[in-house]
């Protein structure tokens, strides 16, 4: 037990808002807006002041309920949880301030219904990255799907199709996730994560704790659209309201990447995650090679640059995924500074799309003609977006890739190697092919018309521009954030 | 040496990334806006000329950024040579700013305000590039000055300049993505630092002569600004950009920067001493003077005068490697000082080429018969630029030449004097008929007739740095003691 | 083939979700039509909350509801009762499923004010992919 309920602050203001929101949200609008971001305000605030005590006293874990482990639930805060828990709260408070206009704009009289369920997936994807506890995990990724399911159909056209398809993806992977509970519940007797870990070792079950650990992996790897299982997200993501997308975007993905993270390490043990099964550490790691130049080239294909954006989504899911599984600190390190950089410059990237969104009839290449004229600010911010995403120092993104590299080349892994450079190519071609056209208008040839500048709502530029500017500032303190709290996250083993 | 921790070399970098805040916001106002450039050119260059003596006395000024990787941050040095390249730079950008002014005015281009401050940007990255203490360092203001100058060879925003946006980036960037960031991991892992050292970083550690090999390449046609063949095809693409942009950027900053880059890789991560155990610099010679012949003999085939001189920029590039791949003392400081040399003399060059252009609308040399008597200042300037780069005395760039052919003797390579001879030849083939035909041709259209000097603000410079290579000739010190100090004489 | 018999036998009751659970995931990915989807993703769910029950099952275990002074006197008898936390488990489960079905029949019920129709192709011919 610890003194301070920091992390149930974190957790329950989004949660108690929620209701807040959906009831007075009825009577006036005006509700809306500060009872949110007051509420992600105090969730942000207190998980500066959680990383900051997990840095100084070290791992904090809470009973709920004083129900003490392994029967009750217990809350675990530790280096990765409170990096992630800042993450989850500041991405989601710097996103809403933008999705409160968007949404304000594409579904006026609905906002109260939107904000519930937006702060009901704010407090779901903080959960998880609290609980210690492998059946709660469960319920929890059901409720941020749940809530993503409801936000997603909010959109217009074929958003109802996309989130359906979800649904049945979406469930397929939990039905999975907790087949592999089961699987360990039979053999351990117990469903905390702790727990279960002290158990495993000494059970003589080989097949059964494969199997069970199987299931975890493809139920999570179905949740975070990893190649080949991605059909989901790029129609979902691209269908749902723009408000929807600037939270989902950067954050669902990350939050079940780090989940990953949590059962091969938490849950098992690095030695036999990588060494009980010789080979599969090696072929995943080649999966995720393949998924990410797969991913680039579906990315190629697009038209349409929030279609693009969801498919280099995916293709950055196998830069962490491979990450992990190249089973040396370096790749270890890449692949959690990326979760942190990847949230930061999809944010970035979606903002500046919704931002866009809000001037343009659409978002196919076409209509992009001549944006840095018209919105300047808006590109630049989109620019410094797609730099990170290439790789250029000294945007976050660099570091992060320059890490996972590194880990690549002690592993002796050059596929992936090949595939990560490969895949900032690729990033470099789809984003200049934008850039260019933004740049020069449409039509080659023709003198591009000057228009007056347009910029997007002040409410949605800000958020942008603080993003942008927080790209910079976590590239050039990468060497900090690594050696202050990723360095604790690596598991011992490595 | 002595190191010493300042905020001058950073103040050197940036003062002119700042200036482009005041440069975009005082769109309105073009007279103020040019003054911000004026005063951030003579602000930097005053502060890399107050570092000189320091660094003269064997002093290096450090300034670190941001621990950014273990054993790798982002910190800048100004060492002998970085120095070296900064005061070219920063001297030349002056006269290219004025030089702009006149040429942007007269020709009523469109986004001058978006062109300063562009202009603002890739001149930090390449003083950047020249007081970066670390390969990532210099990796970083590389893909800067990348990126920047693209607004810049496209700012015409047609058709043309469009698919050369595209050729400049993707030669450009492509090659530092796919070939030298991997490089550089590489070293990285095997050295676990990328920190500049004399002598280098890589001669103790446990890579294979065929890895050094492949690093070497990767490096070589990596730094694809050096425009090193068959990397080269971006830079005569590039010269749809405004003429100011193709004799600073295109002339000196960008061509340069790529070639101190693979001169820094070779002095100061693999070091002489290596690569001379290996035997890679004569392969290293070889290779360039492939680039040195062949586009020499391109340049004598175009008709566009731009064109012209981009392709003998190419091969001056390949002469800066050459030397610096022969290894010994002499052939090194020759490669150095070449930089110096050319970037005068061909800066000269450039900015003719668009005097020419402002004054008479002309770009090809077939239609350029009789300007000369029209414009004796432009050509005498130009004939005084073009003796330089092909190296007669009293030129600056007879003194590189000669430490190169010194160099090539002194290391018995008849192969290599051969080239620098035949490629002297060249240069004198493709240059002097410009003159000629400008002097002694008589004029094919009427319009000649009307056709006077370009105004003011473009005569005084390039007439400044035609002078300039000619005063190197007689003052070469400097350059001549920063290169011994660079190459640790 | 004896030895494989003997063991479908032996747990048969786990071979009977296996199939169930196949059926359900059939329905998911191989109908056409969203509502036999949905269905399916109902049987592949009831599937495995069956397999959590029959976990804690035992042999002659009754229900865990135990008398307060009997247990005070004499413990509890773990083999005379079934294991009830899988039970408990599976309760949330069944809500959460019913969450899912909840919010998915919605978003049919709009597919088909959308479309006018709940068959995949028709769908996708509609919206000319």
């Amino acid at each position: 037990m610890s003194e301070t309920n920091l992390h149930m602050v974190i957790l329950a203001a989004p949660l108690l808002a929620a209701f807040a929101v959906n009831l007075l949200g009825r009577l006036s609008r005006a509700w809306i807006a500060p009872l949110t971001l007051g509420a992600l305000g105090i969730s942000t605030l207190a998980s500066v002041g959680i990383l900051f005590q997990v840095l100084g006293e070290g791992t904090i874990r809470y009973t709920v309920g004083n129900w003490s482990p392994p029967f009750g639930i217990e809350l675990v805060v530790d280096p990765l949880s409170a990096l992630m828990l800042l993450l989850v709260s500041s991405v989601a408070l710097v996103a809403t301030v933008s999705a409160l206009k968007s949404v304000q704009l594409e579904m006026e009289g609905r906002e109260h219904l939107f904000f519930t369920l937006y702060l009901i997936l704010i407090a779901g994807l903080v959960g998880l990255v609290l609980t210690a506890d492998a059946f709660n995990l469960y319920v929890l990724l059901e409720i941020t799907s749940i809530t993503s399911y409801g936000l997603i159909a909010m959109g217009r056209g074929r958003a109802v199709l996309s989130s359906f398809n979800y649904i049945i993806m979406g469930s397929i992977g939990a039905s999975f996730y907790l087949l592999g509970v089961g699987y360990l519940y039979i053999l351990t007797g117990s469903l905390n994560m702790a727990d279960i870990a002290g158990i495993l070792p000494g059970l003589n079950a080989g097949a059964a704790v494969a199997t069970a650990f199987a299931f975890l992996l493809v139920g999570l790897w179905i949740k975070m659209a990893f190649f080949p299982l991605h059909g989901w997200l790029s129609p979902a993501y691209s269908h749902a309201p723009t408000g929807a997308g600037v939270l989902m975007a950067p954050l669902v993905t990350k939050v079940t990447i780090y989940l990953m993270i949590r059962i091969m390490f938490s849950v098992f043990s690095p030695e036999y995650v990588f060494s009980a099964h010789p080979g599969i550490q090696t072929a995943i790691v080649w999966a995720a090679a393949l998924g990410i130049l797969c991913a680039s080239a579906l990315a190629l294909g697009q038209r349409d640059l929030r279609k693009m954006l969801t498919y280099i989504i995916v293709a950055e899911v196998g830069y962490m995924v491979g990450g992990v599984w190249l089973a040396n600190a370096n790749g270890m390190t890449g692949a959690v500074l990326h979760i942190l950089n990847d949230a930061l410059m999809t944010l970035c990237l979606f903002l500046s799309v919704s931002a866009i969104a809000s001037r343009t009839s659409s978002l196919s290449f076409d209509s992009l003609g001549g944006l840095y004229r018209r919105m300047p600010l808006t590109m630049a911010a989109f620019t410094i977006g797609a730099f990170s995403m290439i790789g250029v120092p000294p945007t976050c993104g660099f570091f992060s890739k320059w890490y996972l590299i590194l880990g690549g080349v002690e592993a002796g892994h050059w596929g992936f190697v090949a595939a990560l450079v490969i895949s900032s190519l690729v990033n470099a071609v789809l984003f200049f092919r934008i850039i260019e056209i933004a740049f020069f208008g449409n039509i080659p040839g023709e003198p591009v018309v000057q228009e007056a500048p347009t910029e997007a709502p002040w409410s949605m530029l800000s958020p942008l521009v603080v993003t942008a500017v927080a790209l910079i500032v976590v590239g050039l303190g990468s060497g900090r954030i690594v050696s202050g709290i990723i360095s604790l996250t690596i598991p011992g083993g490595f | 040496m002595e190191n010493i921790s300042s905020v001058w070399p950073l103040a050197a970098v940036v003062i002119s990334l700042t200036a482009a805040i005041p440069i975009l916001l005082s769109e309105r106002r073009p007279n103020l806006r040019e003054g911000w450039t004026l005063l951030a050119g003579l602000g930097k260059l005053s502060i890399v000329a107050a570092l000189l003596p320091g660094v003269m006395a064997g002093k290096r000024y450090v300034f670190t950024i941001a621990e950014v990787l273990p054993g790798v941050p982002i910190q800048l040095r100004v060492d002998a040579m970085g120095m070296f390249f900064a005061l070219v730079a920063s001297f030349l950008w002056i006269f290219t700013s004025l030089y702009s002014i006149g040429y942007m005015r007269t020709l009523r281009e469109h986004d001058q305000t978006r062109y300063f401050a562009s202009f603002a940007v890739a001149i930090s990255a390449t003083i950047g590039v020249a007081f970066s203490a670390n390969l990532l360092t210099l990796y970083l203001f590389y893909e800067m000055l990348s990126l920047s100058t693209y607004p810049l060879v496209t700012h015409e925003r047609n058709a043309d300049s469009r698919a050369s946006g595209r050729k400049y980036l993707t030669y450009i960037l492509g090659t530092s993505i796919g070939l030298v960031l991997p490089a550089m991991l590489i070293v990285y892992a095997a050295a676990g630092t990328l920190d500049f050292t004399t002598g280098g970083i890589l001669a103790g550690t446990t890579l294979s002569p065929a890895t050094l090999a492949l690093l070497l390449i990767l490096f070589v046609a990596g730094f694809a600004k050096a425009g090193v063949m068959p990397f080269h095809a971006w830079l005569p693409a590039a010269m749809v950009a405004p003429t100011p942009v193709s004799s600073f950027l295109h002339g000196v900053a960008v061509v340069k920067v790529g070639v101190f880059s693979i001169l820094r890789v070779i002095f100061d991560i693999f070091g002489p001493d290596l690569l001379r155990d290996l035997n890679y610099g004569v392969v290293l010679t070889y290779f360039v003077s492939i680039t040195i012949l062949s586009a020499s003999l391109i340049a004598l085939t175009q008709d566009n005068l731009k064109r012209r001189l981009a392709y003998s920029t190419v091969a001056q590039l390949s002469y800066m490697i050459l030397g610096a791949g022969m290894l010994t003392a002499a052939g090194m400081t020759g490669g150095l000082l070449h930089i110096a040399m050319h970037a005068f003399g061909k800066i000269t060059l450039f900015f003719c080429a668009g005097a020419i252009y402002v004054a008479s609308h002309k770009k090809y040399i077939s239609e350029m018969d009789g300007l000369g008597r029209r414009m004796p200042i432009t050509y005498a300037a130009f004939f005084l630029g073009s003796m330089s780069i092909i190296g007669l005395p009293p030129f600056g760039g007879f003194i590189s030449k000669w430490k190169l052919v010194v160099g090539a003797a002194e290391g018995g390579q008849m192969v290599i004097l051969t080239v620098l001879l035949v490629s002297s030849l060249l240069n004198a083939a493709y240059f002097l008929p410009i003159v000629y035909r400008g002097f002694f041709m008589p004029p094919r259209e009427a319009s000649v007739a009307q056709v006077r000097e370009a105004p003011a603000f473009c005569l005084v410079p390039l007439c400044v740095t035609a002078l300039g290579s000619m005063a190197l000739f007689f003052y070469p010190d400097i350059f001549l003691r920063l290169a011994h100090l660079a190459l640790g004489e | 083939m004896e030895g494989i018999l003997a063991e479908i036998v032996a747990k048969y009751n786990y071979w009977l979700y296996v199939v169930l659970m196949m059926i359900g995931f059939y329905a998911m990915i191989g109908k056409r039509n969203l509502v036999k989807k949905l269905l399916g993703m109902n049987i592949f769910q009831t599937a495995i909350i069956l397999f959590f029950v029959s976990t804690g099952v035992k042999r002659g275990g009754g229900i865990p509801i135990l008398d307060k002074y009997k247990v005070l006197e004499h413990g509890v008898d773990v083999a005379q009762v079934v294991n009830p936390l899988p039970h408990v488990l599976m309760l949330t489960a069944i809500v959460v499923a019913v969450s899912i079905t909840g919010v998915a029949l919605a978003i049919l019920q709009r597919i088909y004010r959308e479309y006018g129709t709940l068959e995949e192709d028709e769908i996708l011919e509609k919206v000319g992919e």
